[in-house]
């Protein structure tokens, strides 16, 4: 049997749906055989790959690197699955959305900054931050969504096992915004 | 206090024996359009140099309403009583004032301003319901008795029962001119059949579509016609009082009809007892705020009762459930209008005007990339070409012709192949588009119709009351995504996303407004679809 | 006003038979055979208004769909409460609320406790079909015990409503048209400054998302006193 190529990555978000992937605890080991993991956190792979069968994205598109990394993801991946609320509605991360980028950089670097000796927003090394930040399938299309603040574990689980299975599952079951 | 047509008659006579007193008129139309381009000044100037020359006693001058032509105002015309010869300037400015008076003092026509009336602009129209205007004074009751007004009411009172009065306008096949197109007749009918102790009849002249202007025109130029109508309305559905709703932005029409209002109780036209009949009415005028979603039935009842302009939901129907809870009929000003003259030639004569099913005529107003702005009055079924080409006399500035967009931002754009298409309320639906209230938007090649489209949906997003999520929402999204086709940054999804959302903001909305909010997006997409294509980016 | 005699009348629903009375809407007489109809603005002991568009029924013959909130029933009419246009239409009209004002649920007062989110599970609507309108409005925090946060707000006018028709102060109500649209209270004053506002709570307990809340008060508070209004009216009616 081939192994699924599966991809994970966390853009605008905070890791707490990859903590909750992890929180998968030993059913990780019952669902490891079936996966080979080309592309995440958890390993230590550099750019992303060609030919993945899954990704799973999350976190929201907030700055020029996230928006070219999902049209990446989008152009190597089979499918795609937004995990977790940022991903599927910008969420927390877009909540600047309401004040816009330039309050929050002027927030961040000159208000709360101990030190800007420039006196200046870096402009390279850290990415341009877009005007709004959107959820995925704002920019490119999302084939699964799979909501929640951090997405269940039990969520995740009852997904993949979907997906390996080739069933579908009523997800509001196991999750739903803000859970 | 005129208690018969007798009386009423006496007045009419005396009244034109007093204007064939003098000789000849000098009519400034002070309709709004003209006034704007200062027709009271020219009226006051033209007072002063004719009484200057002693000519007085020879010509009157009086102000007047709307004579249609408004692209070339102000509009002076020169009636003479003798012959009924009338001559109409045009473009007449105060400067043009003294040469005015001296032609009229010399009995020379001024030839340097006159105006052809044989052009087809005068010649193709037919006037029935503007047959006053920018003939009679609008200040003046006498006037307008004076030219036949009122007798048709003094008749009906006298002469007919509310049953008679309905059956002559389901004949008439009279339907309603605010858009909708109901049978007037049936709708009378379903209130008269209800049993209440109190009635109302509500005029509607809340007209808020960008680019129409026949309401106004109508209430400036001719109120006693539309009270008249009403009058009659009143006693076909035993109703006692009326309110005539009209928005703030037309100050003018208001005074005049507050004015008209003030006249008729005087001579108790309106009031108890009218003509000794047996029957009571009266009128009172009603300001609207300004918000378009009061011209919706159930939104300006709200607002004539205080409340704040929202529409709700149908049933009950306003014949049920009106104003105040009690049955009303809401009839558009231009409907009243027609009233009348219906009853004073019968329904019969109205119904062999214009086609089968759309009887009588239609006031158009005729803005955009036209010669001809303004208002003209011609029988249903007249072409587009004929209206657009003859009438309206071509694009102002010879460029093709694109499209023609009636029916306002619940409307939608025909575009040239449809130009031998009839007017009338049934064929202009057959091409995705409405006869709305007679706003008539002529487009030429120099315009954008996605900008077109925007421009509608951004209006109605700023006209949405808000109540419902579809139109609150909704509309806020198509304008959204229309921005996004302008700037060129639309995507296909984009695409599908439009047609599916406005879909759904026509199947769902509340009221009116909302339910035909896309459509100018929907008759766009129809007729110009590459334009919107044309915004999609390659990616 | 036409005041008619009270009958019973049977009709269809989804092919179901069903009887009701005269009286009595669409939503009242499915809800009595447990036919779900989602709901969002209605709320039972309000009138009906029929502004969130969820309820939105087909009734053969009729030309468009019609909220079954407001809809009297008719002897022998044919309803349908289920289709694919019927359940992809909630799911877009859900979308506009959700991609409107600012539901951002891990942060709310009212996470698992929202009628809104509640909706997004019936509907199993997964993620906005519309994007995200981003508009802000301030919050209002200056009464002693409650917040008004208008960018939690779906203008379901429940508020406006219990406080004219049960509490009787005509406190609330909506200003602003469109998608500006918002509550206020009183003249749009701060609410600690109404003067007709008498603190009853009432709107708080009725508000399905987290717009109107209530200061330092536990979850299951929260869910206790949503069962005021219910009891107030039974208590009334067992009055009359």
């Amino acid at each position: 049997m081939n192994k699924i190529r599966l991809a994970t990555i966390w853009l605008d978000g905070c890791s707490g749906c990859h903590m909750s992937f992890l929180d998968m605890d030993e059913r990780l080991i019952e669902l490891a055989p079936y996966f080979e993991v080309v592309y995440s956190p958890y390993v230590d792979t550099k750019e992303f790959p060609q030919n993945v069968d899954l990704t799973i994205v999350e976190g929201a598109l907030s700055s020029d690197h996230d928006l070219e990394m999902i049209k990446k993801i989008r152009a190597n991946s089979k499918l795609i699955l937004a995990l977790g609320d940022c991903a599927i509605t910008g969420n927390i991360s877009a909540m600047k959305n309401l004040y816009g980028s330039e309050a929050v950089l002027q927030r961040g670097y000159f208000e709360l900054a101990d030190m800007n000796e420039e006196n200046r927003y870096p402009s390279t090394v850290v990415p341009k931050l877009l005007d709004r930040v959107i959820p995925l399938h704002e920019a490119v299309k999302v084939d699964y969504f799979l909501p929640g603040c951090p997405t269940p574990a039990d969520a995740i689980y009852e997904m993949i096992h979907a997906l390996i299975n080739g069933t579908t599952i009523d997800i509001s079951k196991y999750t739903r915004f803000g859970k | 206090m005129i208690t018969s047509l007798l009386e009423l008659e006496e007045l009419a006579n005396c009244k034109r024996c007093d204007e064939e007193s003098v000789i000849e008129e000098l009519r400034v139309c002070i309709g709004s359009s003209c006034l704007s381009r200062g027709a009271d000044e020219i009226e006051k100037d033209l007072k002063t140099a004719i009484e200057d020359k002693g000519l007085q006693t020879r010509c009157r001058v009086k102000g007047v309403g709307c004579s249609g032509l408004c692209a070339n105002g102000t509009l002076v015309s020169h009636y003479k009583n003798a012959t009924k010869e009338n001559i109409l300037y045009e473009d007449i400015t105060l400067d043009d004032v003294d040469a005015l008076a001296i032609s009229i003092e010399q009995e020379k026509p001024y030839s340097l301003k006159v105006c052809d009336t044989n052009q087809p602009f005068f010649t193709k129209q037919t006037k029935i319901v503007l047959e006053n205007a920018g003939i009679i004074d609008p200040n003046d009751i006498e006037d307008y008795i004076a030219h036949g007004g009122y007798a048709t009411l003094f008749h009906v009172l006298h002469e007919m029962m509310p049953v008679d009065v309905i059956n002559e306008v389901k004949i008439s096949g009279l339907r309603g001119r605010g858009g909708g197109g109901f049978p007037t007749g049936q709708k009378w009918e379903s209130v008269y059949k209800v049993q209440s102790e109190q009635k109302y009849i509500v005029c509607n002249g809340d007209e808020g579509d960008p680019g129409a202007f026949m309401d106004r025109a109508l209430m400036e130029a001719d109120p006693h016609k539309v009270i008249e109508g009403m009058i009659i309305a009143g006693f076909a559905c035993e109703a006692t009082k009326g309110y005539i709703y009209v928005r703030a932005e037309y100050p003018i029409a208001v005074e005049k009809l507050n004015h008209a209002i003030k006249q008729a109780r005087k001579l108790g036209i309106l009031g108890n007892q009218i003509a000794h009949s047996g029957f009571d009415f009266d009128i009172e005028v009603r300001l609207g705020g300004g918000a378009f979603v009061c011209g919706e039935a159930t939104a300006l009842i709200a607002s004539i009762e205080g409340n704040r302009g929202n529409p709700r939901q149908k049933p009950p129907h306003l014949s049920d459930y009106g104003l105040w809870g009690e049955p009303t009929v809401l009839n558009n000003v231009e409907t009243l209008a027609n009233i009348p003259s219906i009853l004073k030639n019968g329904g019969e004569w109205f119904k062999n005007i214009g086609t089968p099913t759309s009887t009588g005529t239609k006031i158009f107003a005729l803005t955009g990339h036209i010669k001809n702005t303004g208002l003209v009055e011609v029988p249903m079924g007249i072409t587009l070409r004929e209206l657009i080409y003859e009438i309206g006399g071509g694009t102002s500035d010879g460029k093709p012709l694109k499209a023609i967009q009636t029916g306002g931002p619940s409307g939608g754009c025909i575009p040239t192949q449809f130009l031998d298409l009839t007017i009338d309320y049934d064929s202009l639906k057959s091409v995705g588009t409405i006869m709305g209230s007679g706003g008539m938007i002529v487009i030429d090649e120099s315009s954008n119709m996605v900008e077109l489209a925007h421009f509608f949906m951004d209006f109605c997003k700023s006209e949405s009351c808000g109540k419902c999520v579809p139109c609150r929402v909704g509309t806020t999204q198509l304008t959204h995504l229309l921005e996004k086709f302008i700037a060129k940054e639309a995507t296909q999804a984009d695409f599908e996303l439009l047609k599916e959302l406005s879909s759904v903001v026509k199947g769902t909305s509340l009221c009116g407004l909302g339910q035909t909010a896309p459509n100018p997006v929907l008759s766009t997409i129809r007729y110009f679809e590459s334009e919107y294509l044309e915004g999609i980016k390659n990616d | 006003m036409i005041k008619q005699k009270v009958r019973v009348k049977s009709f269809k629903i989804n092919d179901i038979t069903v009887t009701g009375r005269s009286d009595q809407t669409l939503l009242e007489v499915a809800k009595e055979h447990n036919i779900f109809i989602p709901t969002l603005c209605y709320l039972e002991g309000l009138s009906c208004v029929g502004s969130c568009r969820l309820c939105l029924v087909e009734i053969k013959g009729a030309h468009e769909l019609v909220p079954a909130c407001t809809s009297k029933i008719k002897e022998d009419m044919e309803v349908i409460t289920t289709s694919e246009k019927i359940d992809s239409h909630r799911k877009m009209i859900l979308s506009m609320i959700f991609s409107e004002r600012s539901h951002t649920c891990s942060v709310c007062e009212a996470n698992g406790d929202c009628e809104l989110q509640n909706k997004s599970v019936e509907l199993q609507l997964d993620h906005s079909l519309v994007p995200y309108i981003d508009s802000r409005f301030a919050i209002d925090a200056s009464h002693k015990n409650f917040v008004h946060d208008p960018n939690r707000c779906i203008l379901c006018s429940r508020c406006v409503r219990v406080c004219s028709e049960i509490e009787g102060a005509n406190a609330i109500n909506i200003a602003g048209r469109g998608i500006n649209s918002q509550i206020i209270h009183d003249m749009d004053d701060p609410w600690i400054d109404s003067q007709s506002c008498t603190s009853c709570g009432k709107c708080v307990y009725v508000c399905p998302t987290g717009a109107l809340y209530e200061k330092e008060i536990s979850k299951e508070d929260v869910i206790t006193k949503r069962e005021i209004i219910h009891n107030l009216l039974k208590s009334r009616a067992e009055n009359e």
